[in-house]
């Protein structure tokens, strides 16, 4: 089942286009991979799934309801920490979570709020003001905000921002628990392919707006599988025609350019089919793997 | 020669002769208020200036002789004329430091008075001149018309009730001119539009008048000099 | 919308910034009471000047119900400014210090969020009011005692009984909370154009100024607009304390001049509150929260 159906999204700021018809779908369970270069339409996007900016288009399914119609509703069943987490530093981490138990419709207990403490490791400075936290005792008492109402969906952009390497490592752990232990769907977004790689089951790469690649980890960080571009004189026609072919499976979902995944040694195979289907190759390029890829696509694009 | 200072004896013997009666008849007036030593009346204040909004109070007024008089708001703010309540009968006649001139005889209210002239003899007193319109029947002062050295002029008007026997008025009315009152906006911070129909009356009338209107007088019972 | 009006007032029971108002009306009340303790008559024998001349004013002027009056006049000028520092900060504070985000991807749609905000502020400025009210009045009543309040106006002067005046100071400061609500409606008006703190502020503060002497510059071309600003109804409070007279003169008791221009001034300052809230709502509605 679908927790997150995204379709055909698009967000312009001005003549700005943030967001350029972006499609995906995150299934319940996953811990969703955003990827993408700072500036490359991630928050937009995220700050669209929650609410916060409205789309210039496209559509918005979230446990299969329409965010437009349905808002309250879904995101009651969302925990969110966006970018930075701002807090209000003449609170502490007690009456934070006072305050926000207060604006969900369950019932949380006091119980709850000091196991949601603990969880993320402020029990003891519970009643400290924020004012006098780092960096990252703010990040997780952002997280314990959004982890306070036991949501379906958790919503973390760039949550390891600004940690230390032990911080980062806390972090990453409790999310791989929510996922496996608690079976919570989590979308998480980060610039740094590496973190992504450590978390996530999907990934999805976006760039300049526009999905580059997704797909589960397991595919697209597979070290049999080459990615190869492909650059023709007519890419509309060699799109169709690989579409119709057997490689119809490796084509990478684009918006721009010829992306394959295919194992290495099939790549002459390929070549060949390219050859005898008369399209008119300009280039053939083979990326040794998702990083390669990863750093192409943000360092040319 | 001869004829002027027979002129002059014949208009000194006339005056006299004025004196004589005016003296007479202030006489009868005198006698009547010395028949007061000390009261204590209460009665009813009505402040009518121009650029004054009070309302009616209660006010008693405490007299002693020769001429202490005190009007007091029973809590509260009260507003008197400046100087102007000294300016009664009894300082006028307290002393006899007058000259009386007869000065005719004028209807008023449905009574012909008689109008006597009051210059006073005594250069230290505060008033230049007055006019006494008194009703020669009961010897009762109906009206008054005093200038005053430093606070302009002064009319009071007189009607009386039950306690006419003492020359004491069941009210009274006193007049006086108004100087301008003007406040600064800045002062008064009001910038609005202001009460137009207020103003437009505070500029046509220069005139004010307190009018106390008698309830009761308890006489010759004794008051404190500390109440003055 | 409980919960978060809750959540609101206890935010601003807990920022520190909510305390500096409290305490810059109780120092400014304090000081003006000490000076008029000390030399209260210097100052009513100047203002008295002119009434000297053709009265002698026998009483104690210089009353509590004197005191409140001459304080209201002072501060309710200025005490719109410190409500400003709250409310012109209710949005774009949040906005600047990030916690919109928070606010606006809880289940409570964003109406809901300006809407509570905007009760804990008027909230906030009525607490206000009622702090000035018990410094200015009862603490002045206490101090000084009561008495007949004579006030001085700048073509007339108003004589009121002592026990005619208490509930004119009720109706003022009902009057002042829809001013003072106004100036509230404004400030968060403009917090919700912008996503920083200072601006929203410095620009009520402005725009109360500016239409402030508007309101009071007597210039023709000005005059038409006048009795649209908010700024010339904001001081009508003082219309509870001019008083009617009959054909006599005599001021009637409990009466007040000129009822319809105070209930003109309570509708006119109603609109501005609604159409600035409802302007808020709109452009709060429609923002894509970037911070």
């Amino acid at each position: 089942m679908s927790v997150i159906k995204v379709q055909g999204l698009s967000k312009s700021f001005g003549a700005l286009k943030a967001v350029d018809q972006l499609s995906f779908e995150v299934e319940a369970g996953q811990v969703y991979g955003f990827l993408g270069q700072n500036g490359s339409g991630k928050s937009t996007t995220i700050r669209m799934l929650l609410s916060l900016i409205h789309p210039t288009q496209g559509h918005i399914e979230i446990f299969g309801q329409s965010l437009s119609d349905n808002r309250s509703a879904i995101l009651e069943q969302i925990g969110a920490v966006i970018e930075r987490p701002d807090l209000y530093p003449y609170l502490t981490a007690q009456e934070h979570l006072t305050l926000f138990a207060k604006l969900r419709k369950q019932k949380i207990t006091a119980a709850k709020i000091e196991a949601t403490l603990a969880q993320v490791g402020l029990l003891s400075r519970a009643n400290d003001k924020v004012q006098t936290y780092s960096l990252g005792m703010k990040q997780r008492l952002g997280i314990g905000i959004a982890l306070l109402h036991d949501p379906q969906l958790i919503i973390l952009d760039e949550p390891t921002n600004g940690l230390d390497p032990q911080g980062i490592a806390d972090i990453r752990q409790l999310i791989k628990s929510l996922s496996k232990d608690q079976g919570k769907t989590v979308l998480v977004s980060s610039h740094l392919l590496s973190e992504i790689e450590q978390i996530a089951s999907h990934i999805l790469i976006i760039h300049q707006g526009k999905k580059m690649a997704e797909g589960p980890k397991s595919s697209l960080l597979d070290p049999n599988k080459t990615i190869v571009q492909i650059k023709t004189l007519d890419d509309q026609d060699a799109k169709q025609k690989l579409i119709a072919s057997v490689y119809q499976s490796n084509l990478l979902e684009r918006t721009e350019g010829l992306y394959l995944t295919i194992p290495k040694l099939e790549i002459p195979a390929l070549n060949a089919f390219i050859v005898s289907s008369n399209i008119d190759l300009v280039s053939l390029e083979a990326k040794n793997s998702l990083e390669d890829y990863f750093l192409q696509l943000t360092s040319t694009f | 020669m001869k004829k002027l200072s027979l002129l002059i004896v014949g208009i000194l013997l006339m005056q006299v002769s004025i004196f004589a009666q005016s003296n007479a008849l202030i006489e009868r007036v005198t006698k009547k208020l010395n028949l007061v030593n000390d009261y204590v009346a209460t009665g009813v204040m009505k402040t009518d200036v121009a650029f004054i909004k009070a309302s009616l109070g209660k006010v008693k007024i405490y007299f002693k002789k020769p001429n202490l008089l005190k009007v007091k708001k029973e809590g509260g703010i009260s507003l008197l004329p400046k100087g102007g309540v000294s300016v009664t009968i009894n300082s006028l006649l307290n002393n006899k430091q007058y000259i009386a001139i007869e000065s005719g005889v004028q209807m008023f209210k449905g009574k012909s008075l008689q109008a006597i002239k009051l210059i006073p003899t005594d250069e230290k007193l505060d008033w230049v001149i007055s006019t006494l319109w008194i009703d020669p029947v009961d010897a009762l002062v109906y009206k008054t018309f005093t200038t005053t050295k430093e606070n302009g002029t002064y009319e009071i008007t007189m009607e009386y009730g039950q306690y006419a026997n003492y020359g004491l008025p069941s009210k009274l009315i006193f007049g006086f001119n108004t100087k301008d009152y003007k406040l600064p906006n800045g002062i008064t911070l009001e910038f609005g539009d202001e009460d137009p129909a207020a103003k437009q009356k505070a500029l046509k009338q220069k005139k004010g008048t307190i009018e106390i209107t008698y309830a009761n007088y308890v006489i010759n019972q004794g008051v404190s000099n500390s109440m003055f | 919308m409980w919960p978060i009006i809750q959540i609101e007032l206890f935010k601003i029971y807990k920022r520190p910034r909510t305390y500096i108002a409290f305490g810059a009306i109780a120092a400014l009340i304090l000081v003006i009471q000490m000076g008029l303790k000390i030399d209260g008559e210097a100052y009513a024998a100047f203002l008295m000047k002119d009434i000297n001349d053709t009265l002698t004013v026998d009483g104690k002027v210089l009353n509590g119900y004197l005191i409140c009056y001459i304080l209201l006049q002072l501060l309710l000028v200025h005490v719109p400014l410190l409500v400003a520092l709250i409310a012109a900060d209710m949005l774009s504070g949040e906005a600047n210090l990030g916690t919109l985000r928070l606010l606006f991807t809880t289940p409570y749609s964003r109406t809901q969020w300006v809407l509570a905000k905007f009760v804990a502020a008027s909230i906030y400025t009525i607490l206000l009011l009622i702090w000035l009210a018990f410094l200015a009045l009862f603490m002045s009543m206490w101090i000084f005692g009561t008495d007949d309040l004579f006030l001085m106006k700048s073509n007339y002067v108003v004589l009121i009984q002592e026990q005619d005046v208490f509930w004119r100071y009720l109706g003022a400061f009902v009057f002042a909370s829809f001013s003072l609500l106004t100036v509230a409606a404004l400030g968060f008006l403009m917090s919700s154009l912008a996503n920083n703190s200072i601006g929203p502020i410095v620009a009520t503060i402005s725009a109360i100024v500016f239409f402030t002497i508007l309101s009071t510059l007597n210039i023709p071309l000005f005059n038409v607009v006048k009795p649209y600003l908010f700024t010339t109804h904001m001081n009508n409070w003082k219309e509870f304390f001019d008083i009617q007279v009959n054909d006599s003169n005599d001021a009637i008791t409990g009466s007040i001049l000129n009822v319809a221009k105070i209930k003109n001034s309570i509708i006119i300052l109603t609109i501005h509150i609604g159409l600035f809230v409802g302007a808020s709502v709109w452009i709060m509605k429609k923002k894509d929260i970037l911070s």
